[in-house]
């Protein structure tokens, strides 16, 4: 019962607010073009916050994920415009968005090599790697960004009627949704973080898939970053400051448990939309963005409250 | 019951099978500093206490003993405020106290040492003596260390304690540290000071130290309650002694009365009954094979065979090296050498995984620490080690998963909700055969069981005899670690018997008694 109830609490808050919204801003909220939009924008935030779901069930976390997306987006577009050119096109675009995912990757296996070869806390060691992640983006091109132009077909492109962002985004969800439920990889996760000692003496090679995890989470904020350099049309060193907090904030509000062990990919998907659909109709009802972050705010609080009781309901009623 | 078993024996003074106790009233005077009458406290279903009362004189050292499980920590955690008894009541001193946190029983010199002792690692002995009752310094908000250091050092000196007021602790040798414990305790006038265990993690030397500074306690007026293993340091140090069993007290009597033969006895003095299921299997051939370990980790050189259809037991005390022979045997300790046979295979083994492809299994003493995923699914607990082997190598089938859940559940009985049911709505048995039954869908050969039925009631434990019964008769090597002598002489072959990181004692079950294995456990030979 309690864990329906925990399911459904982000679900229930985004269908009323996106119900409220569609009575009070029926010709604006309600379209298929800003229904679209706010899919659009939560693409990278929800991809990435994918990744991060993964490493929370795990009992871990994951702090560079912004500064990560800054990297892996610069090194893209270094590459295209090494390759292509001032204004890159074609197979230099291609190179370098593998390049840039390629970094993701890399830096994602750095993170969970340092945590499990070093015996370091996540939070340690990616609150040290955010700085480097960040710093060697600033160092690249002297705080400037690069441009690439032409490089808009991930921000942009439309396939049937839904953008290509879109696309990818649910190709993701599916795919991890997917895993973490029935891949072995996935119930290890939930097994590390609801108990790492007893995983490993049940013959879980702990570290091996944090490891993983860590790498999936890379590749997943260098596919992230290639969507948002191509939405910008330029890479910016300064992208996604203090994005791991969104990240976080959207993992959590979908149920995730920073003690590790609970967490689906449809809660976070939830949300990671209800933060969005909130932005969306604030900004649709003229609330300024400063008044934003305090509702905001005011909405982690509340979901976590909520859950916690929920929670100790639960056990209550478990009690023998 | 022995003869002697009576529960209601109050200490030395009440006369124990008769005897005057004029005699033994050399040390300490006839005051009496403790008097605990008709003590019960159970858990749950587990009664830990029945009926207990316990007296001690006024600056004696009185020593606290029984195996373990029988009820020495829950009655020294009753007198220092950390539990409630559920009956019973406390006289301290003549006056009659109930203590619902430890802070009271503070408050009226009970102080306890914990074998973990309590300090804060990074502060120093001077701190930590007067944590939470610093002396104020003279601007508000702020602690007169020189006064801490000073009236720490003087309170060292008038017992004669040879310490730094000003050393930090992490920095001290643990017995420097049980000191500074002691020091603690004498700060807030403790009258009655409880030693848990206080010499399992000493040096010789430093165990020399301790008694002298017990003594010097003794001297003062100062009773303790001196709870040990260790048999021969009670005879040399203590002057009472009261034998506590299955949460009764079986004796309590001057230790010069006694010897360690006697105290053995009393700690062990229990009937076999039809309680251990019967069994008649015929160990086969040796499957296993266990040669010279030795692991980082306090165990030295153990050798010893598993036959199939055998159950091997290993007996020790507390800190004896018997989980560290599991661990060493499982992969979760690095061993430093020695060498592991299965089925005339030797393996090469570094991590529970690798012992799981190879067929060793290993049953945790700690189930909620080691053992189960609390939060998951009862289902998910149970596959978890056996997931390649049931098909399940990259993608999990739930409902197949489901099936094999319920199949296995029902094979043993255990009782849930489902196999979806989140293990911490089990019981600590039902929990107990989860873990069980991963072991049985890991296809394990050899399993170790490490305490299996501690924390169980007893219907369960039942259970878990038969079933390891079964196990045995399918001709698995099982070996059997507990800290129960009655259920390792109820159900096992043979018994090993570890002291101090070695195998001391390789015995057939039928050949030997409790006490030569209570006494090969307890007492240095050499």
């Amino acid at each position: 019962m309690g864990k329906f109830v925990r399911q459904l609490l982000p679900f229930g808050s985004l269908t009323l607010i996106i119900c409220i919204l569609s009575a009070l801003e029926p010709d604006t909220f309600l379209t298929t073009e800003n229904l679209l939009n706010i899919l659009r924008r939560s693409s990278v935030n929800g991809i990435i916050a994918i990744g991060m779901t993964s490493i929370i069930i795990s009992a871990g976390i994951d702090l560079s994920v912004g500064s990560m997306l800054a990297l892996s987006g610069m090194v893209g577009a270094y590459a295209m415009i090494a390759i292509g050119g001032s204004d890159p096109q074609g197979s230099s675009l291609i190179i370098g968005t593998a390049l840039g995912i390629v970094i993701g990757v890399i830096c994602g296996f750095t993170n969970g090599v340092l945590i499990t070869k070093l015996k370091l806390q996540p939070f340690i060691v990616t609150l040290g790697t955010m700085s480097v992640f960040r710093g060697i983006s600033y160092v690249m091109n002297n705080g400037q960004p690069y441009n690439v132009p032409s490089y808009k077909y991930l921000g942009e492109g439309i396939v049937l009627g839904v953008p290509i962002s879109v696309i990818i985004f649910g190709v993701i969800i599916a795919i991890a949704g997917f895993l973490l439920k029935y891949s072995r990889l996935g119930r290890y996760t939930y097994a590390i973080g609801s108990n790492r000692v007893a995983a490993f003496h049940a013959g879980v090679n702990v570290d091996r898939n944090l490891i993983y995890i860590y790498t999936f989470t890379g590749l997943l904020v260098g596919i992230a970053a290639m969507i948002a350099t191509s939405r910008t049309v330029s890479a910016q060193p300064t992208a996604g400051i203090a994005l791991e907090l969104d990240i976080i904030a959207a993992v959590v509000i979908g149920g995730a448990s920073l003690a590790g062990g609970r967490g689906t990919i449809t809660g976070t998907i939830t949300g990671t939309l209800l933060i969005s659909v909130l932005r969306n109709g604030c900004t649709l009802l003229g609330i300024s963005t400063h008044v934003q972050l305090i509702v905001i705010g005011m909405i982690i609080i509340l979901a976590v409250a909520v859950d916690q009781l929920a929670q100790t309901k639960t056990s209550e009623l478990q009690a023998p | 019951m022995t003869t002697s078993a009576q529960s209601n024996l109050s200490g030395p003074f009440d006369s124990v099978q008769g005897r005057p106790q004029q005699g033994n009233a050399s040390k300490g005077g006839t005051r009496i500093a403790l008097r605990m009458t008709g003590i019960s406290k159970s858990f749950g279903p587990v009664q830990a206490l029945s009926d207990v009362s316990f007296t001690v004189r006024a600056g004696t050292v009185h020593a606290l003993v029984g195996e373990n499980g029988a009820g020495k920590s829950t009655l020294v955690k009753i007198l220092a405020g950390v539990y409630q008894p559920d009956k019973g009541s406390t006289e301290i001193n003549e006056k009659p106290y109930t203590f619902d946190r430890p802070d009271q029983a503070l408050a009226v010199g009970v102080s306890m040492i914990y074998q973990d002792l309590d300090l804060a690692e990074h502060l120093t002995v001077a701190e930590n003596v007067f944590l939470g009752n610093e002396p104020k310094g003279r601007l508000p908000f702020t602690v007169d260390y020189k006064a801490m250091v000073k009236r720490t050092a003087e309170l060292a000196k008038s017992f004669s304690f040879d310490i730094d007021p000003a050393a930090v602790v992490s920095q001290l040798p643990t017995g420097d540290c049980q000191v500074a414990a002691i020091i603690k305790a004498l700060a807030r006038r403790a009258s009655i000071i409880i030693m848990d265990e206080p010499t399992s993690s000493l040096s010789e030397t430093e165990v020399e130290r301790l008694f002298e500074v017990v003594r010097q306690l003794r001297e003062k007026g100062i009773s303790v309650i001196y709870i040990s293993h260790r048999l021969e340091e009670i005879i040399g140090l203590a002057d009472d002694v009261t034998v506590l069993r299955d949460g009764r007290v079986v004796h309590s009597e001057s230790v010069t009365k006694l010897d360690i033969a006697q105290i053995v006895r009393y700690m062990v003095g229990r009937e076999l009954t039809e309680f251990f299921p019967a069994r008649d299997v015929k160990p086969g051939d040796v499957r296993v094979r266990v040669d010279n370990l030795s692991s980082d980790s306090r165990i030295k050189e153990v050798s010893f065979n598993l036959a199939a259809g055998e159950i091997v037991g290993m007996a020790g005390l507390v800190g004896a090296g018997r989980t560290e022979v599991a661990r060493a045997i499982f992969g979760v300790d690095k061993k430093a050498s020695g060498s592991i046979v299965l089925d005339n295979k030797e393996l090469s083994i570094n991590s529970p995984a690798d012992a799981i492809s190879n067929g060793i299994a290993l049953l945790t003493e700690d189930r909620k620490r080691t053992g189960l995923c609390l939060g998951l699914a009862c289902s998910w607990n149970v596959t978890i080690a056996s997931l390649g082997l049931l098909g399940m190598k990259r993608i999990i089938n739930p409902a197949r998963e489901n099936k094999i859940a319920a199949d296995i559940g029902e094979q043993l009985s255990i009782k849930w909700l489902g196999p979806q049911a989140p293990v911490d709505s089990l019981s600590g048995g039902n929990q107990q055969k989860l873990l069980i039954a991963r072991w049985l869908l890991a296809k394990s050969k050899f399993m170790i069981f490490d305490e299996p039925t501690r924390g169980i009631d007893v219907g369960a434990k039942k259970e878990v005899y038969s079933l390891l019964n079964r196990l045995a008769e399918e001709g698995k090597a099982i070996l059997f670690i507990s800290s129960e002598l009655p259920e390792l002489f109820g159900i096992t072959d043979r018994i090993l018997v570890m002291r101090r990181g070695r195998l001391v004692g390789n015995l057939k079950t039928s050949e030997t008694t409790q006490e030569e294995v209570m006494h090969l456990a307890a007492v240095e030979t050499d």
